[in-house]
């Protein structure tokens, strides 16, 4: 991803000497392994500290909303969904943006990889010929198949090249089919278990959570000037980890994101106890797709389909 | 969100919608016997979505 990062900062700086942007948003290292940063750089020596691997999982979309500076923002298939999602919301102009598309071949699993780890993962270097990712620590190093180390999400993307851009970085990634890949396939096996079993499963799945809300954090849907969580008048959730609780707040958070949704995995990847959220928007996303035929953030024309009505929208579930 | 409580473990007997107006009595109390006959008809008597007492104090 070398030529990536060289080609990222190429045109960066282009639009800033030109003024074209106030500022680019990008990725610089982050503190910790596989967690790249989201970085504001508005000179050429910010500039500098750009990188691009495939530890860029974070949504830049997350930082562009309600801005009223001229930005220049990278952008992958799933962040350029969000962005369109954004314009489409009224959330900020096409014309304030300049959109750096990147081709994307998925990002790495960072609690996928520190499973497999025999201890803390201090450096992780990626061979792009091979390609295969190699992380190391004190006393171990372990090499794998990138193909393997994928979020699960990245593993079933089908739109992996931005959906709008104002340049791309490289040619176009060849895109996965749903025929090759079976994007639901989580979403079957949960939908072939009894009433107990799903909700024992939910139960396993939240019983970790802590409400710390990176989830929600990360997500760039979640743009509320005050969050339903946070609001004390109404209280409309409790806010302690009791489990009802838990569940009402990742149930709701969920909902307000059907048909929003880009499946970009940042929620997860935020999550510092690796809680899989996606069990719950991929099944609004599976739904949208199948009721309304929808995707979300393919145009920047059309509203998403629990914002619109037809008369001819399902409701055989009204009795 | 029937579909995603439905996923989440709520039985779909637990779950109704219907669109009843002010004038719709007998529709009102039809869909009411209905609902608590297919509730009670459930065999899983657990409560979901209720909080007892708090577990943590």
């Amino acid at each position: 991803m070398k030529s990536y990062t060289e080609k990222i900062k190429e045109i960066s700086k282009g639009l800033l000497e030109e003024g074209k942007v106030d500022m680019v948003i990008g990725y610089r290292k982050g503190s910790v392994p596989l967690m790249h940063q989201p970085f504001f750089a508005q000179n050429q020596q910010e500039i500098d500290e750009f990188v691009w691997d495939s530890n860029c999982g974070l949504n830049l979309a997350n930082y562009v909303t309600d801005r009223q500076e001229k930005i220049g923002i990278l952008a992958t298939g799933c962040n350029s969904r969000n962005i369109a999602t954004h314009i489409v919301e009224g959330k900020i102009k096409r014309e304030q943006l300049y959109i750096i598309g990147i081709p994307c071949k998925g990002m790495l699993d960072r609690h996928k990889l520190a499973a497999m780890a025999d201890g803390p993962i201090t450096t992780v270097e990626e061979d792009e010929e091979k390609g295969t990712v190699t992380i190391s620590g004190d006393g171990f190093s372990e090499t794998v198949d990138k193909t393997e180390a994928l979020q699960q999400n990245c593993s079933i993307c089908v739109h992996r090249n931005p959906v709008i851009y104002d340049e791309l970085v490289a040619d176009e990634v060849k895109e996965q089919t749903r025929d090759e890949v079976d994007p639901y396939a989580g979403v079957k096996e949960i939908e072939a278990m009894s009433p107990e079993e799903k909700w024992a499963h939910f139960d396993d799945l939240l019983s970790a959570c802590i409400r710390c809300y990176a989830c929600r954090n990360a997500c760039p849907l979640c743009y509320c000037p005050l969050c339903f969580v946070d609001e004390s008048k109404p209280q409309w959730v409790g806010k302690s980890i009791d489990p009802t609780d838990v569940r009402t707040f990742h149930f709701l958070r969920a909902y307000h994101c059907a048909g929003r949704c880009t499946d970009c995995g940042a929620c997860v990847r935020a999550c510092p106890v690796g809680i899989n959220v996606r069990d719950f928007t991929k099944k609004l996303e599976k739904d949208c797709f199948e009721l309304y035929g929808w995707e979300a953030g393919m145009s920047t024309e059309q509203r998403p389909p629990l914002d619109t009505y037809k008369p001819d929208d399902p409701e055989e579930f009204i009795k | 969100m029937k579909n995603l409580l439905e996923h989440m473990g709520i039985e779909p007997e637990r779950l109704h919608f219907s669109w009843i107006s002010s004038a719709e009595s007998t529709k009102f109390v039809d869909v009411a016997t209905k609902v608590t006959e297919a509730v009670k008809s459930l065999e899983n008597k657990e409560k979901k979505f209720v909080k007892t007492k708090p577990k943590v104090a």
